[in-house]
């Protein structure tokens, strides 16, 4: 028996045409909605890849920090399909709309609950949701196709209550069956002011293949694939701003020194090195047209800040210390201003200066070991490494204010935490944790919570979350 | 009845004569016989050949160099005894001590005047087992050898680029012998390698370990070392020789070390 989705679409569709994707859901009074997502079901084939769907789905939503998430064991054991399972507690309509699609007899108006049936069982103890996500999946015509509903369970009727009712197709696998989810999820997301990270890219060195290498993977940890393979010691990757290349630093040719690669298709740009005993990149200007990086050349002592083409034409010093001063950050939001960590106070500590090396201020007070400076999407905070309150090299990290330099520690020992990458929602950092012998990945929120561990084989570390 | 049979006896016999009398005219006369050998008056007995009673090699098979020995003896009526292959006349009963340098047939001739006869005795000559090898060559010392044996690694302080104490002894022999290594490897670099131990971030870690290994270059350059023979490679942390958590395990890890280039 075939769903009646093309039914259900058109219905909706008369409703509420599509989402107007400007709409934004304003949380007022800092209260965190509170979302129900029960098992989606899907029929025929569909079903045998809705558990990869319904995790995903699921994941997506409880990661990105917005939504408390109901457990699904509390939720009530009918679970609608799709709006015309919903009944009204009091008397039934005179007109169903359900076109003849048989309906179960209307529950007395007695009764205390709809099992399910009514929209306040959801929003009602137990389950006290806010919100509810349901919906179903079939195959059809060789396509996966999704059709999900978002209510908000305090408007008084389904009719009402429609944030999102939206059909997604993909093909008929599980890739499809996580694709649709994502999307469904991004929807969501999106609606209460979120940024899904479908779609973006963790990348960071892997020594699983016997060499470290560089690699990359989806937010979840999904979809982990080899970018370099010079059987050598690749790592420090840095991503451009569009997302569409990487810099790194290589020993390939014996000495560190820069490759930048396209991601899609994975090809070597060709990157010319000045000479030096040592050149590692750094980041991407803004405008995707430069690299800034930290090199030996000139003064054969690593390492000065410089600026070069994408090609590594054009290079020129930045910083004139004489000290160590590498990991060079240049702000994504203004394109003026450059973090990097310098030994010239003694042990390294993070800074700041202007893209021409004027107006250097030390951000970390001095203490312990800081470094791995990473900058916020909007340019006014930056996620670090620092060791202060901890042994030599025991590294937590930290978010400051670049402005009041104030900070905020959101790790607390449990093994080596460092090399934050902030994810381009603003929201998500994502990091390197050695615990043991152990070294993976991890992503979290930037208040620390929410904490997931994205690898598990081999040697993982130094990752950077792109676009 | 009596007379009908001797009537039929005589008649048989009548007809077996005139038989006997009719084929008796018909067929030929046999060849005779050939004639017996003419008699043929014995001659005077000739006198009778030698005989070879023994001609031995002992032993029959020999090592190239060892001898073997030839034995022989003949009987009987005997004019000449011979040996070829070179051994010529003999007594009709000797021995003789050969050494071919190959397996040789030796033929014993004896002539009487009843005629010669020939004997032949075989020494199998095989070739001696190899002689033992020549104790083996000592191993070409490759440039790596002498770096591992000569040069030491020089160690540092956290955090630090400066050579200190110990490591200044260290890098002085090591001149020493850079020198004299690079003297006997006239072509080959020298890569001075930097290294760090785990903690502080990774880039910053790279720069450290260029700063030692510069330092230990210029170290050398002081002592004579040829700077253009000696080339800088940082790994920062990225190439640990030792991955436990200690202060012991991070001590080894930050140094210079000396490789072959390339």
């Amino acid at each position: 028996m075939k769903k009646p989705i093309w039914f259900a679409v058109a219905s909706a569709g008369a409703l509420f045409a599509l989402m107007a994707q400007d709409a934004r859901i304003i949380v007022t009074g800092g209260e965190i909605p509170v979302i129900a997502i029960p098992d989606l079901r899907g029929a025929g084939d569909a079903q045998k890849f809705m558990a990869a769907f319904n995790e995903t789905l699921s994941a997506d939503v409880k990661a990105c920090g917005r939504f408390k998430m109901v457990p699904k064991t509390s939720l009530p054991t009918f679970v609608p399909q799709q709006p015309s399972d919903f009944q009204q507690p009091t008397p039934p309509p005179a007109a169903p709309p359900t076109r003849g699609r048989k309906q179960p007899p209307p529950q007395p108006v007695t009764a205390a609950n709809g099992g399910g049936r009514w929209m306040r069982d959801w929003s009602s103890p137990p389950v006290q949701a806010n919100y509810l996500a349901f919906g179903y999946t079939g195959p059809q015509n060789g396509v996966l196709v999704l059709q999900g509903w978002l209510y908000d369970l305090r408007k008084d009727t389904p009719a009402n209550a429609q944030l999102i009712a939206k059909r997604y197709l993909a093909t008929v696998d599980e890739a499809g069956a996580r694709k649709i989810a994502h999307e469904f999820a991004a929807d969501i997301i999106t609606l209460f002011g979120g940024q899904s990270l479908y779609g973006t890219h963790i990348y960071f060195t892997s020594n699983r293949t016997a060499h470290k290498e560089i690699w990359m993977m989806d937010p979840d940890g999904k979809n982990q694939r080899q970018i370099s393979k010079f059987n050598n010691i690749s790592t420090y990757p840095t991503v451009s701003p569009d997302g569409s290349k990487i810099a790194f630093t290589s020993w390939v040719k014996g000495q560190p020194a820069i490759f930048v690669f396209s991601v899609d298709p994975v090809r070597d740009l060709r990157y010319y090195n000045q000479a030096a005993s040592v050149n590692q990149a750094g980041s991407f200007t803004p405008d995707g047209k430069q690299i800034v990086y930290a090199s030996s050349a000139g003064t054969g002592r690593c390492c000065r800040i410089f600026a070069a083409n994408l090609d590594g034409t054009g290079f020129r010093p930045i910083s004139s210390s004489s000290a160590i001063e590498v990991e060079p950050k240049v702000n994504p939001k203004t394109g003026t201003d450059i973090v990097f960590s310098s030994g010239r106070s003694g042990p390294q500590q993070v800074y700041r200066m202007s893209m021409d090396g004027a107006d250097l201020e030390r951000l970390t007070p001095g203490i312990g070991e800081a470094s791995n400076a990473s900058w916020h999407p909007d340019g006014q905070r930056i996620a670090f490494a620092w060791t202060q309150g901890y042994a030599t090299g025991a590294f937590n990290i930290f978010t400051m204010n670049v402005a009041t330099k104030e900070y905020v520690q959101l790790t607390h020992g449990d093994g080596k935490n460092e090399n934050p990458s902030w994810a381009p929602d603003g929201v998500h950092i994502v990091f390197a944790k050695t615990r043991g012998g152990s070294h993976q990945i991890y992503s979290m929120l930037a208040d620390g919570t929410q904490l997931q561990q994205l690898t598990t084989v081999g040697r993982n570390e130094n990752p950077v979350w792109g676009r | 009845m009596f007379s009908k049979r001797k009537f039929s006896i005589i008649c048989l016999a009548l007809a077996l004569t005139m038989f006997a009398a009719g084929c008796k005219k018909k067929v030929p006369a046999p060849a005779p016989p050939p004639p017996p050998p003419p008699v043929v008056a014995p001659e005077a007995p000739k006198a009778a050949a030698p005989t070879v009673a023994q001609f031995t090699a002992e032993p029959t098979s020999i090592q190239r160099g060892q001898t073997s020995t030839l034995r022989w003896e003949v009987t009987g009526p005997v004019t000449n005894v011979s040996i070829n292959q070179g051994i010529g006349t003999v007594q009709s009963t000797g021995s003789s001590r050969v050494n071919p340098s190959d397996s040789t047939t030796y033929t014993l001739t004896a002539t009487g005047p009843g005629g010669s006869i020939t004997g032949s005795a075989t020494v199998n000559v095989s070739a001696p087992p190899p002689p033992a090898p020549p104790p083996p060559a000592p191993p070409a010392i490759t440039l790596t050898d002498r770096l591992a044996s000569d040069v030491q690694d020089a160690y540092f302080d956290y955090d630090k680029t400066d050579v200190r104490s110990d490591a200044r002894d260290i890098l002085s022999r090591n001149a020493a012998a850079l020198k004299s290594i690079l003297n006997d490897f006239p072509n080959a670099p020298i890569n001075i390698e930097g290294h760090c131990d785990e903690r502080g971030s990774a880039e910053y870690n790279t720069g450290l370990g260029d700063r030692r290994a510069s330092a230990a270059k210029e170290f050398l350059q002081g002592l004579g070392v040829s700077a253009d023979r000696m080339k800088t490679i940082s790994y920062g942390k990225e190439s640990p020789q030792c991955t436990e958590q200690s202060e012991a395990c991070w001590q080894k890890n930050r140094r210079v070390h000396f490789v072959a280039g390339k």
